[in-house]
């Protein structure tokens, strides 16, 4: 059932968390056991803003088992300056282009049937409102 | 590290095989190549095949192949590197003859994806990306490329159509490829208005799901016979990147393959104007444009400028995908690696038939698994 | 009721899905020609990659953003509703993860049908008010489930509000005070594992909805020694708007009182979430002085009373979208069939 997976992934999956390197302040996500920059281990939680824009974008016609395809997905330059794959929402295909600023919001990723377990993760949809500092 | 030599090759069609399993389709490759060697035994077989565990609920592939074959009790394990792994198999084929451990052994690539429903093939080749950041979000291997297409586009400015040339060429060159899975010809016009899959990709920019077993001999200069016409494996070698596209340090470089040909061109002391064909791992249509620029015959964002000049055809500077290449010929995942390899030999022994490269000395075969997370390239030369 | 210090609300965030069924498209499918139109023209319907998890944790995101508050002071999560997504698993834990507001603290999901938001919000006063924890965030959220073809089909919407609860100093909201007025009222259920609730029809008027939501009123009034005239604002559970206008009336509130928090026009009755809807956005446009009548109603059955006092602090707390906003980015679905899907509502096994 994969649910120790799951609960491993739960700070990066529900609030966006990697890492910022003690030693050489890169931020990194997703988090790892080492600096991705300069391969030193003291590393801290940290909070990405979810801010960013489209860099690329594809409508999945033929999902994998366990998704139910049409849905959007992305790959998303942050504005910490790296970039994550993730579902965009509340946009239909036709109205995502490169460049199209983002935020994160959690959502449902995966129900696997009725009985079963849910996973909730990161997505990211078209900036709703100006959000505060 | 000794020579290495390949002396015999063999292959299924690749299509649906409704009448064939793992075991038929592997002891068919492996009989041919072993009969086209002139061996009845080999030291060993390395079995290169990605989803057999997910898909088929069969894992320990090697030790079924060798025991369909009548091969046992010889060493025989499974090599997996994805997509690749067909690939990864003549390479541990490669080291093992190198390194002195065994005078001939057979690398098989084999796959069954047929007896699947679509998406839980769709899922077993998710695994090859990244599980926790990729596949459990719902990316298919389609999405990723798409992703990696569109960028491409947005980049260079070039549109779909750009790309049909790869398409268009692989299945030109299957027609006369009795083994090809397809064996129409492909329009530019039929290109650029086909269905998507995950768009931009559209459905014939993509490999179809197949099955198919190949399999090649390798041996040592002691084991060469007059009858062999033996192909040298002049270089292998293989490199990993980011199994996370997010993770790359340029997501239209595909470090892996850059990597890997390299180190092979080194090995061999070669460079791309030396090579005579490219076996390109033509699994998406973007995959061959960065393919190209990877192993040295485009700048970065200029692969689709020797598509358009017809360099990419048997009469072009560097002809792909000759025999239908993953594309037209088939990608029965982890087979295609070794698909790669037999066609390359079939090449340089002069044996392609209507497909035949005038004059090939030198083949380049390159082997990618996941998006460019690992790649096995292989120079090939008589 | 009061607690031994005084206690109010330090942030709110509302939500409310993007997607509205008409609901002509679904009497269309269901009704006689010239049948009464609905009571309200569409209704919230949620996305496929939403649910009552989901919804709550953008509405606590915005509470604790506009609540600028040390997030590691709360000390209490209840999310109530009656659309859980686990029947047994805690969907507040979720949320409280998602905050990164675990482990130091109390969670739970609460249900009393639509007033289980507002039972979390007495909860989270007595918690804040008793000096046991600093900050408590109750939420009332829901997507409830309604029977197709049901009376309740054209009104049963999606969508919710969060409320941190915090020592009054902190409060742009002060607690004045709050009851509860509860009896053993079955006029509207749904057991264990069934798909949809079942109702008595008219027996969830006077005897339920009325009789429970003007008792409780009647009595917080009294406690405070108030009258409606006091209030700047009203806010009550919003089955159909009717209900809302003839409560008020009964009380002697007035149509302008009741005005800005009878959202359930725009979007349906959000069941455990409508009451607290109604109350946020009544906190986005009121001012400080302003004082706020709220009254929600759960079927089973009872209502919760509390009258609010806003006070300067609403001025720096109110960024971040608004009730308005996300009324206002309603996108109709494809007809009735679409919301079907949405929903789940079409047997595919």
């Amino acid at each position: 059932m994969d649910l120790p997976r799951y609960h491993r992934l739960r700070s990066a999956y529900y609030r966006l968390e990697g890492q910022r390197c003690a030693a050489c302040g890169k931020v990194q996500f997703p988090p790892r056991a080492s600096c991705r920059t300069c391969r030193e281990r003291h590393l801290e939680p940290y909070r990405l803003s979810g801010r960013g824009a489209v860099f690329s974008h594809a409508e999945v016609a033929q999902a994998p088992r366990g998704f139910a395809a049409p849905y959007v997905v992305a790959l998303v330059r942050l504005e910490e300056g790296l970039l994550v794959t993730a579902q965009l929402t509340d946009v239909e295909a036709p109205d995502v282009s490169i460049g199209l600023p983002v935020e994160m919001v959690t959502r449902r990723l995966q129900e696997h049937g009725p009985q079963g377990y849910l996973v909730y993760g990161y997505k990211f949809r078209p900036v709703l409102t100006r959000r505060p500092s | 590290m000794r020579d290495v030599f390949i002396v015999g090759i063999g292959q299924t069609a690749v299509g649906e095989h409704w009448d064939r399993g793992l075991r038929e389709l592997g002891e068919a490759a492996i009989r041919d190549a072993l009969a086209d060697a002139g061996m009845e035994r080999v030291d060993a077989l390395y079995a290169g095949n990605m989803m057999g565990g997910c898909l088929n609920g069969q894992e320990n592939v090697a030790t079924l192949l060798a025991d369909a074959a009548g091969l046992l009790p010889l060493e025989a394990w499974k090599v997996e590197a994805a997509c690749a792994s067909g690939g990864a198999a003549v390479r541990a084929a490669a080291l093992a003859v190198a390194a002195g451990a065994h005078e001939a052994v057979l690398a098989v690539g084999i796959e069954k994806m047929t007896d699947g429903v679509p998406d839980s093939v769709t899922a077993s080749l998710a695994t090859a990306a990244d599980q926790d950041y990729e596949a459990s979000h719902g990316f298919s291997f389609v999405a990723l490329s798409a992703l990696l297409m569109r960028r491409y586009m947005h980049e260079t400015g070039r549109e779909r159509a750009a790309f049909a040339p790869f398409a268009v060429t692989a299945h030109k060159n299957a027609q006369t490829n009795p083994r090809a899975m397809f064996r129409e010809p492909l329009s530019v016009e039929d290109f650029s208005s086909c269905a998507m899959v995950a768009s931009p990709i559209g459905i014939l920019d993509a490999a179809p799901v197949c099955d198919g077993a190949a399999a090649v001999v390798v041996c040592a200069q002691s084991m060469l016979r007059p009858h062999h016409k033996p192909v040298r494996i002049a270089a292998s070698a293989v490199a990993t990147d980011t199994i996370g596209l997010a993770e790359r340090e340029d997501i239209l470089t595909l470090g892996a393959a850059a990597h890997s040909a390299a180190r092979a061109y080194k090995v061999a002391g070669r460079g791309p104007k030396d090579m005579d064909l490219f076996e390109a791992h033509d699994a998406f249509t973007i995959i061959t444009a960065l393919s190209l620029e990877a192993c040295g015959f485009a700048r970065r964002g200029e692969a689709l400028d020797l598509a358009a000049k017809g360099c990419v055809a048997p009469e072009g500077c560097i002809p792909l995908s000759t025999m239908g290449g993953l594309k037209a010929r088939g990608h029965p995942v982890g087979a295609s690696g070794t698909y790669q390899i037999v066609e390359a030999a079939l090449q340089l022994r002069g044996e392609a038939g209507p497909n035949q490269i005038k004059g090939a000395r030198r083949a380049l075969a390159q082997s990618i698994g996941g998006h460019g997370s690992v790649a096995v390239t292989h120079i090939l030369e008589v | 009721m009061r607690a031994q210090r005084a206690v109010g609300i330090a942030g709110y965030g509302a939500y409310v899905p993007r997607f509205r069924v008409s609901t002509a498209d679904i009497s269309a499918a269901w009704r006689a020609r010239g049948a009464v139109a609905p009571a309200v023209a569409e209704k919230s319907v949620p996305g496929p990659d939403e649910d009552v998890i989901t919804m709550s944790i953008e509405a606590a995101r915005l509470a604790l953003d506009r609540a600028r508050a040390d997030h590691s002071a709360i000390g209490a999560v209840w999310v109530g509703t009656e659309s859980k997504p686990y029947a047994v698993k805690p969907s507040a834990t979720v949320v409280a993860e998602a905050l990164g507001i675990t482990p130091n603290l109390v969670a739970a999901d609460m249900e009393f049908a639509c007033k289980a938001g507002s039972e979390a919000m007495q909860a989270a006063v007595a918690f804040v008010g008793s000096g046991m924890v600093e900050r408590a965030l109750a939420i009332g959220m829901d997507t409830a489930q309604s029977k197709p073809g049901d009376a309740l089909e054209y009104t049963a919407g999606c969508g919710g509000a969060a409320y941190l609860f915090a020592p009054a100093d902190d409060a742009l909201a002060v607690v004045e005070a709050s009851v509860s007025h509860v009896t053993d009222t079955p006029d509207f259920f749904r057991r264990e594992g069934a798909a949809y609730p079942e109702h008595g029809g008219r027996f969830t008027g006077e005897p339920s909805y009325f009789k429970h939501t003007l008792a409780a009123s009647r009595r917080l009034l009294a406690e405070i020694e108030a009258t409606p005239a006091d209030f700047a604002h009203a806010v009550f559970h919003q089955p159909v708007p009717k209900f809302v206008e003839r409560v008020a009336e009964e009380l002697g509130f007035t149509r302008p009182q009741i005005r800005l928090g009878l959202v359930a026009r725009r979007m349906g009755n959000a069941y455990a979430g409508s009451s607290l809807l109604g109350l946020a956005a009544i906190l986005d446009v009121a001012e400080p002085g302003d004082r706020i009548f709220f009254c929600s109603y759960g079927s089973g059955a009872g209502s919760d009373a509390f009258a609010f006092r806003v006070t300067d602090q609403i001025r720096d707390r109110r960024q971040g979208t608004s009730v308005e906003e996300y009324l206002d980015r309603g996108q109709r679905v494809d007809g009735y069939g679409h919301y079907l899907k949405l929903r789940g509502k079409i047997k595919r096994s």
